[in-house]
């Protein structure tokens, strides 16, 4: 397939796998890198990269997932609207496995009746807002600069058609914000960052500055093979020069500038707000709130939400995972309580998550 | 088992299917045959070996691209038996019919399973009727048995497979799945993919004449190739390693499964059979399946290895290697 048979040849990664070990071998120290999105997790995991990476090169993931980054009380109380008599709740497949406060799920929810159902885009919910006059739809809006925009757009339309039974449950994220809070952890000691490749596109190279202002290295990569044994040469480039910057390996999908007119319509419906995230805790300003014109179409505005009590499942480690701080294989539930068939945490549940990449692609085959 | 109520999951051919069957049917209604797990029964009547076999269809949409769910209904159980050993002869059909289903829709599915069962030269020799109120099934579901004789001197089952065996797959992978998809009005996909299903009694029986060293054959249906794989690692306790450069994946599937997150190793196929059979045999083999039909495509995907893992190791484009497990989950498509 033309376009990315080009980006898997493997004399091409082995080429550059090669410059990766000599430049890690002058650089002499462990060098730890993280990607920030579940897709290059997934994308490493897929092709062995790890396996074949220098032995003082360190890969960790971050809080790139949006499903796993969610926190237990808004997985509660997505479940909570989902319950509601009379709801069509329109949510990402990703989101219907993920346990809250005592285990229950959307897909749990379903078997036992709930009209809930998974869309390709956020379109799909507005569609069944017009098809269902009588019902009311909640779509869960979730995901980074990727999805918010979608989602914005699907508020508008939503308007401009006078749809009442149409109303999002918006637990968006930015992604600058986070980065700034794993900058700042003492606890971890990243030399580099893969950032995303998808998110760059809306949001350019902008939302990354502060990485080189803080002396260390960012590249927004692709999610093939060839692109991320690049982006982690450029890394090691800025590294051992000393000189950082914000560097697009991506360029075939990601312009400095980003896409204007997406976070138009995104600032058109979100403004900046609080969120919480699993793991990481509140941070301010990282969240994307309904504005107040738009207020008919907010779902906690539109229902009344319980009083919080949820309780994160004990022993989970998900928190210090999306950090970096642990990986899978360190948390004392990973293969043993913990499995994709039985997952406790959201890193198990979501195809984006760390654990789950872990699960699937970075056993020992031997 | 860990869930109170059957999730949608339950019936995805990955892992909770696999709890469901091994938690639930098996220790209820459990004896030497059904203990097997293989896609048919192989009894003995007489003097005679027979092989058994029933399936039901409830694919959505009904017509698809490359077939619909009466020729579907026929191919998979006339190949259920076939990858047994057995000379399909006759099959059952039983229809659910929800109340408001188009007559003609009827006819034409009906007029396909004929056309199927002439072409795979099964005979349908009895059939049941029921019909249910609106909402009580979705439009129709089909459910089909068949019987087979068996003619092949070895047993063919996961226990017989031996290191060194070569690993054959007859042609492309996941094209059903991604012709199903496409349909999908939720996803907005518009390709050509046309679904492989087909009967492959005769495929499997120019195989079985060519070679008397044949171990093992599965038809990689729901879960597709990597599940069926990984599921035979785990009942025959052994590793078997595939190159995932030398799995036969269409462009236009690639192409949708790169848009949608989906792994062709895990799409459904409904004409493809994945050969175990002993090295010294597999050029004889690949000959003979490249010379039929429905194997034009048939590649040399692997081997089993020497050591007794348990396992499905997949050597990655680039040089790497990794484990291929049961998928866990519903094929959704990803979030970001």
């Amino acid at each position: 397939m033309k376009y990315i048979d080009e980006y898997r040849r493997p004399e091409l990664v082995q080429g550059l796998l090669a410059a990766v070990g000599a430049k890690a071998a002058e650089i002499g120290r462990e060098v730890t890198i993280m990607e920030i999105c579940g897709t290059h997790t997934h994308a490493i995991g897929k092709y062995g990269l790890r396996r074949v990476l220098p032995a003082n090169l360190r890969l960790i993931s971050g809080p790139g997932c949006p499903v796993c980054v969610t926190s237990i009380g808004d997985v509660d109380a997505a479940l909570h609207l989902a319950g509601l008599p009379g709801v069509i709740f329109a949510t990402f497949g990703d989101m219907l496995r993920v346990p809250g406060t005592g285990g229950e799920s959307l897909t749990g929810l379903r078997a036992a009746g709930a009209d809930i159902r998974v869309i390709s885009s956020a379109g799909d919910a507005v569609r069944f807002a017009a098809e269902n006059p009588d019902r009311q739809v909640v779509l869960m809006g979730i995901g980074f600069e990727t999805t918010a925009p979608t989602v914005a757009a699907a508020v508008l339309r939503a308007k401009q058609r006078g749809l009442e039974n149409f109303c999002v449950f918006s637990v968006h994220k930015t992604v600058p914000k986070v980065i700034e809070a794993l900058l700042a952890d003492p606890e971890l000691n990243i030399d580099g960052f893969i950032c995303p490749g998808h998110v760059s596109v809306i949001t350019g190279t902008e939302a990354y500055r502060v990485i080189p202002e803080a002396g260390r290295a960012a590249v927004i990569t692709g999610f093939e093979p060839v692109d991320i044994a690049e982006g982690i040469l450029m890394i090691l480039h800025q590294i051992a020069s000393g000189k950082f910057d914000v560097a697009i390996q991506y360029s075939r999908g990601v312009k400095e500038w980003g896409n204007a007119r997406a976070r138009e319509v995104m600032a058109e419906v979100f403004e900046p707000g609080d969120a919480d995230w699993r793991g990481l805790g509140v941070i301010s300003g990282s969240g994307l709130c309904i504005r107040r014109e738009f207020a008919e179409f907010d779902a906690l505005r539109r229902f009344d939400l319980p009083a919080p009590a949820s309780a994160e499942v004990r022993g989970c480690s998900c928190g210090e995972v999306l950090r970096g701080v642990l990986t899978p294989p360190q948390c004392r539930l990973f293969l043993k309580a913990c499995t994709p068939a039985n997952p406790l945490g959201p890193c198990m549940v979501s195809g984006e998550g760390t654990c789950a990449a872990y699960y699937k692609y970075e056993r020992d085959p031997g | 088992m860990r869930h109170e109520r059957i999730l949608l999951e339950h019936g995805s051919g990955g892992l909770l299917s696999h709890e469901l069957i091994t938690e639930v049917f098996l220790p209820l209604l459990r004896n030497p045959h059904l203990e097997r797990l293989e896609d048919s029964a192989v009894l003995t009547v007489g003097e005679r070996s027979i092989c058994f076999t029933t399936d039901s269809y409830v694919i959505d949409p009904l017509f698809f691209p490359g077939g619909d769910i009466g020729s579907l209904a026929v191919h998979g159980t006339v190949n259920d038996l076939a990858v047994c050993g057995g000379r399909p002869l006759f099959i059952s059909a039983g229809f659910i019919i929800e109340e408001g289903l188009p007559l003609e829709d009827l006819r034409r599915i009906t007029l396909s399973m004929a056309e199927a069962a002439r072409k795979a030269g099964v005979a349908v020799v009895t059939g049941d009727t029921k019909v249910v109120a609106r909402g009580a099934a979705d439009g129709l579901f089909i459910n089909t048995s068949g019987i087979g004789l068996v003619e092949y001197p070895h047993p063919l089952s996961v226990k017989s497979i031996e290191a060194g065996d070569a690993v054959i797959v007859s042609g492309t992978v996941g094209d059903h799945g991604a012709a199903v998809l496409s349909r999908r009005r939720e996803l907005g996909v518009i390709s050509e993919v046309l679904s492989d299903s087909a009967p492959l009694n005769g495929l499997i029986a120019a195989i079985l004449a060519a070679s008397p060293r044949v171990h093992c054959m599965r038809d990689p249906t729901r879960g597709g190739l990597g599940a069926i794989l990984a599921e035979i690692a785990k009942q025959s306790g052994r590793l078997i390693e595939i190159r995932e450069k030398d799995v036969p994946v269409r462009e236009e599937v690639r192409g949708i499964c790169e848009i949608l997150g989906f792994d062709p190793l895990f799409l459904a196929n409904e004409g493809k059979v994945v050969v175990f059979c002993h090295p010294g045999d597999a050029d004889r083999v690949l000959e003979v399946m490249r010379g039929h039909e429905y194997g034009r495509e048939a590649a040399l995907i692997g081997s089993v290895g020497e050591r007794e893992r348990g396992r499905l190791v997949l050597r990655t484009v680039i040089g790497s290697s990794r484990e291929v497990d049961l998928p866990v989950g519903e094929l959704v498509p990803r979030i970001c």
